[in-house]
């Protein structure tokens, strides 16, 4: 009985051996030896027709046999699985993928997140103020009165008399240093309004703010936090000027200019050919400022600046249109990641 | 400012080109935006002689000209009655653009070619005779631009003056800060007078009434003027800076407004009633025609210059109709003055009127230079216009301008700029402004800045002059001793942000639109009248109707930017808006800013037809809001109701959130009717949330739960309702049974069909057993699951399946 059983499963092997990596075959061989009239089942059966003391030996014998059977028969399917499609490349690895969906943040906020993420990091402070403000806050605490030219910078929006949608986010300064004793190190990101729409103005657009206020804070300062942040803004290489100018809330003020980011500072028309591209306006505190606030100019100074973030995405990503931060086109969201 | 190289360079001798020029003003604070050629058209304009003159065989009145540069020679045809040989003319070349806008190219003219054009000075713009040939003189250099044949060549400079650089306002300021800059002297123009008139005293009289609004007034009388035309010198400087030409008095009065920044106006002194002046405020509502022919409305605080009998001008604004120069005029009263700047803006402004005086009065001109102004204006009307000037002048100046001496600092300089310049670096810097600088005992300075220079008050402007005169590249590149600051931490921003983030991951794209929209679009949502979000904050002057009012809701912004990616072809669409409404604020003058969020979702679950997942339904959008509530750590106390549906949701499928009973938004779907108002066809699924209301309701802090050691034995519930049952009732009741075993419920499965029946549906619940201290038994579970199930039947009424 013993050797019958070796028999078959040597058969079984050989037959297994032939079938190669072809599951029909292999599955015949199965059906062949395993199935329920197969060779080793049929065995199997005879069982109970054995003397009883055999039966235990040759059971045993059986059991290891099916169970090498089996064995050698899930490998040899296995391996057939694996192989075939190996050999045939019938599985399609190019199929698209189902990817989840996965939305998008605007390049308005991510700019916003990035330029205050950068000076978080220099230990400055993230603060909000209202949009529609009073008059006071947005013109006359900065040092802008009434009847007084510097109004013409920015067309404004009015609600009354006394209250106008913001047209800048300066008035936060104002509202921080009313409520605070110096040290003051602010940036305030939002929204702001200007009564202004053409290729390069829209009536809403966003601003980041900047105040740092303290004993002995001075021009160099201002210099070395607003470079500082060019380089990790737009990369350590390119070239920063400040430029004076005028803002009634800053004394002295300047623009700051960075190299042209398109054409590295040989000139193109983004940057009209001069090189430089203005990015921030900037300037020490004026004393006029400090007096409406309550603190005493002799004793504390400071530095603001207020960049658009539209601009900076814009010369980020080379976008050459305004107006399509606010169309608000799924295509155009949908590229920057 | 437009500002001719060649008249600037007239007042300050500079060895430099336009563009350096340009460069070191704009590094003073003077932004150039642009060096332009004057004559661009010139360059392909050359001087050439004719040197034979021939007729054109198929053409009566053209001639066949040969004409030669020096160097070569051009074949012309051309029809000016004054073309002759031997005479220099220019020749424009093909590709030249003239002023006329005329694109010259070679032609052929009946059958002659042609190759260039010779032309009138007319055509070139430099002049206005269109008669004939510009003839040019004989020792013209041959073959070169005609700018610089000519010796014309300019370079005009747009120069933008901020608005505290009034004294920037004229080719003498701009001339004075090259002069400060580069460093070299400024010569101002000689003014000698020739007074062979009579006694101005006894030719006219001013009397200011309002002193506060006018400081001082100035005026000469000249008898015996002819009108006419200007000479060309002065036209020419006019049109550089682009003042048109009018006749030679008015003509002086722009010129010396652009030379020297004073506004000047000449009246005929025989309009003038009683030939004298009277400087007075205007009766409120009084009426006045302007000498551009519009008749204004006055106010009580517009400054009038009048005669004996009334307005002939509106002070530092513009002159009347009723007394201005005209070709009969024969005597001439000029003016110049000082007036109040904000005065003159508030009139400006009111009266909608900004005019070159406007402008410069309201930025504060020089109150010593009023004299100057007039006499260089009298000299120059004499010269262009001839006449006798009266004896002396009037000079009525009420209130004396006081100049400020101010106290500079040389430590406080350079500890607020962060520098080391030396004393004489700061007091070079502040002469070179023609600054009256003297020492202190104590080593600091006296500084007189000079008349002209009104935003100079305090030590910090001179600051400000010290910096942009040595440079602000030389200060250097500090960085602040910082103090640690342990500020709050902003949550309200944190956890808006982190929502955005989760939207984001949501699949939901972000939009920022305007915070402004049109009332109507709010009608559009169907709020009642009475509605808050129907009394928007209005804008006193919107740019449009559709951008008039801030926005009380969210929604019709995120409909509209629905609607136009529909119109692109923008089909599935999953879009979000985290931003302010702006609410009126009852006893406030600043309205309520709140945030919002909205989501809207159109379109297919899947985006990628391969793998159509079926459209988006009401489970799509309120998957999102237990998503957002989650965060907020609110789940099991939210309800979701019928009542108080804003109007634009569809009752039918659409609920309203509370949490603790509070209202805190809506979810479903917009009603087809309000998405027909926005032209939208396609269902919108609509998520809005007040986020302020959340903020404020939002739960504990996330605490650990240990992760348990024993199994759950789940236990299903399944019974059959009707249609529009609460399927979360049984789940909020199972909750409040508080069993301590209970850990969970979930629905499984919803069944309509036939063994249910008609209106039935049937309810697969699944209840998730367990104890955290050891592994329940079958005939525990069994015990309870009944005893729960028992409760649900008879609670709802229930059948069980």
């Amino acid at each position: 009985m013993k050797d019958i059983v070796q028999q078959i499963l040597r058969e079984a092997f050989e037959e297994l051996d032939r079938a190669n990596s072809d599951i029909k075959a292999i599955d015949k061989v199965r059906v062949k030896y395993l199935g329920r009239k197969g060779r080793l089942t049929e065995l199997f059966k005879q069982l109970g027709g054995l003397p009883k003391e055999k039966r235990p030996e040759i059971g045993k014998v059986l059991n290891e046999a099916r169970e090498q059977l089996e064995k050698a028969l899930g490998d040899a399917i296995a391996r057939a699985k694996t192989a075939s499609l190996e050999v045939s490349g019938d599985f399609d690895i190019t199929i698209p993928g189902r990817r989840p969906l996965v939305g998008r943040l605007h390049p308005i906020t991510q700019t916003a997140r990035d330029i205050c993420q950068i000076f978080v990091q220099m230990g400055f402070e993230v603060v909000e103020g209202p949009e529609v403000e009073l008059d006071y806050y947005n013109f006359e605490a900065l040092n802008i009165p009434k009847d007084h030219p510097a109004r013409d910078m920015q067309d404004t929006f009015y609600v009354s008399e006394e209250v106008v949608l913001r047209t800048h986010t300066s008035p936060i300064q104002v509202r921080v240093m009313e409520a605070r004793k110096p040290p003051i190190q602010i940036i305030a990101p939002g929204k702001a309004y200007r009564c202004d729409s053409d290729m390069t103005h829209t009536p809403m657009f966003h601003q980041v703010e900047g105040l740092m206020v303290g004993k002995d804070v001075s021009f160099a300062d201002l210099k070395g936090v607003l470079t500082l942040f060019v380089h990790q803004m737009f990369g350590p290489h390119v070239g920063v000027r400040f430029r004076p100018s005028f803002f009634p809330f800053t004394e002295p003020s300047a623009e700051v200019d960075i190299q042209c980011v398109i054409c590295g500072g040989k000139g193109c028309r983004v940057c009209s050919y001069t090189g430089w591209l203005e990015i921030l306006g900037s300037g020490m505190v004026d004393p006029a400022v400090f007096e409406m606030v309550g603190y005493d100019p002799e004793q504390v100074t400071g530095f603001a600046f207020g960049m658009g973030i539209e601009r900076i995405a814009m010369l980020r990503w080379g976008i050459d249109d305004l107006r399509l931060f606010f169309d608000n086109d799924v295509r155009f969201l949908d590229q920057f990641f | 400012m437009l500002v001719s190289f060649r008249w600037l360079t007239s007042y300050v001798d500079v060895e430099a080109s336009p563009n350096e020029v340009a460069d070191r003003l704009t590094m003073a604070g003077l932004e150039v935006e642009g060096v332009e050629d004057r004559y661009p058209h010139l360059k392909k304009v050359i001087a050439v002689r004719i040197t034979d003159v021939a007729k054109h065989p198929r053409a009566d009145r053209l001639m066949l000209c040969r004409c030669h540069d020096g160097s070569g020679e051009y074949k012309v045809v051309c029809g000016a009655p004054n073309v002759r040989p031997g005479i220099v003319v220019p020749l424009v070349l093909p590709g030249a653009v003239l002023p006329s806008g005329v694109k010259v190219g070679e032609a052929v003219i009946r059958g002659e070619k042609s190759e260039g054009m010779l032309t009138s000075e007319k055509e070139l713009g430099l002049g206005d005779d269109e008669s004939g040939l510009m003839i040019l003189p004989e020792d013209t250099n041959l073959g070169i631009p005609l700018d610089k044949a000519l010796s014309i060549e300019d370079t005009i400079l747009e120069i933008s003056i901020t608005p505290n650089r009034g004294d920037c306002l004229s080719i003498i300021g701009i001339a004075r800060e090259v002069s400060a800059v580069f460093g070299v002297p400024l010569k101002y123009p000689e003014i000698s007078l020739v007074e062979t008139g009579p006694n101005i005293a006894d030719v006219t009289k001013v009397d200011i009434k309002d002193p506060d609004k006018c400081h001082r007034y100035a005026a000469r009388v000249i008898f015996d003027v002819t009108i006419g035309p200007s000479p060309s010198w002065m036209r020419d400087r006019l049109e550089s800076a682009g003042i048109r030409s009018i006749n030679n008095v008015v003509d002086v009065t722009n010129y010396v407004l652009l030379e020297m920044g004073q506004p000047l106006h000449a009246f005929d002194y025989d309009l003038l009633s009683e030939h004298r002046i009277v400087v007075k405020c205007a009766e409120e509502g009084q009426r006045f025609r302007t000498l551009d022919g519009q008749d204004r409305t006055l106010y009580s605080d517009t400054l009038l210059i009048c005669d004996g009998a009334g307005p002939v001008a509106i002070g530092g604004v513009m002159g009347g109709e009723n007394s201005e120069i005209n070709p009969d005029t024969r005597r001439v009263l000029l003016e110049s003055a000082w007036f109040n700047p904000s005065s003159i803006r508030r009139t400006s402004k009111k009266l909608r009127m900004t005019t070159e005086a406007s402008y410069r009065f309201e930025r504060g001109i020089d109150p010593e230079g009023v004299i100057t102004a007039l006499d260089r204006a009298a000299q120059l009307i004499l010269q262009t216009a001839g006449g006798i000037l009266a004896k002396g002048r009037i000079d009525e100046y009420p209130r004396p301008f006081v100049r400020p001496v101010l106290t500079l600092r040389v430590d406080r300089t350079n500890s607020y700029l962060g520098t080391s310049f030396s004393r004489d670096e700061m007091k070079r810097a502040l002469q070179q402004l023609n600054m009256d600088v003297s020492d202190l005992d104590n080593g600091d300075f006296k500084v007189i800045p000079p008349t002209y220079r009104q935003d100079i008050t305090r030590e910090v402007d001179l600051t400000e002059e010290i910096a942009r005169i040595l440079g602000y590249d030389l200060i250097p590149t500090g960085h602040p001793r910082t103090v640690m600051i342990a500020h709050d931490r902003n949550e309200h921003l944190q956890l808006r942000e982190k929502l955005k983030n989760l939207l984001k991951g949501l699949g939901c794209r972000e939009l920022v639109t305007y915070s402004f929209i049109s009332k109507a679009s709010l009608e559009r949502l169907g709020f009642t009248p009475s509605d808050v979000r129907m009394r928007p904050v209005e804008l006193l002057n919107p740019l449009s109707e559709e951008q008039a009012v801030m926005r009380t809701s969210l929604v019709p912004g995120l409909l509209s930017t629905i609607r136009y990616n529909l119109d692109r072809e923008n089909k599935n669409l999953r879009l979000f808006e985290l931003s302010k409404v702006f609410l009126p604020h009852a006893g406030e003058k600043l309205p309520d800013e709140r945030y919002h969020l909205v989501v809207g979702l159109v379109g297919k679950r899947y985006p990628i037809e391969l793998y159509d997942a079926g459209n988006l339904d009401y489970s799509d959008i309120k998957g999102i809001a237990e998503e957002i509530l989650g965060f907020f750590r609110l789940s099991r106390g939210v309800k979701y109701k019928r009542d108080d549906l804003p109007p634009y949701m569809d009752k039918g499928f659409s609920a309203s959130i509370f949490v603790k009973d509070i209202f805190v938004g809506a979810v479903g779907r917009v009603h087809p009717t309000i998405l027909e108002r926005f032209d939208i066809e396609e269902p919108v699924w609509l998520l809005e949330l007040d986020f302020d209301e959340l903020f404020e309701l939002k739960g504990p802090e996330v605490r650990f739960q240990p992760l348990p050691k024993y199994p759950f034995v789940a236990r299903d519930l399944a019974v059959i309702a009707d249609e529009g049952f609460p399927v979360q009732s049984v789940i909020d009741f199972l909750y409040e049974l508080n069993n301590p075993l209970l850990e969970r419920v979930e629905i499984f499965d919803i069944f309509r069909g036939k063994p249910v029946g008609m209106g039935k549906k049937s309810v697969g619940y699944r209840l998730i057993y367990r104890d955290k201290t050891r592994s329940l038994t079958d005939e525990e579970v069994n015990k309870i699951h009944a005893e729960v199930a028992e409760q649900v039947v008879s609670r709802f009424g229930l059948q069980l399946r």
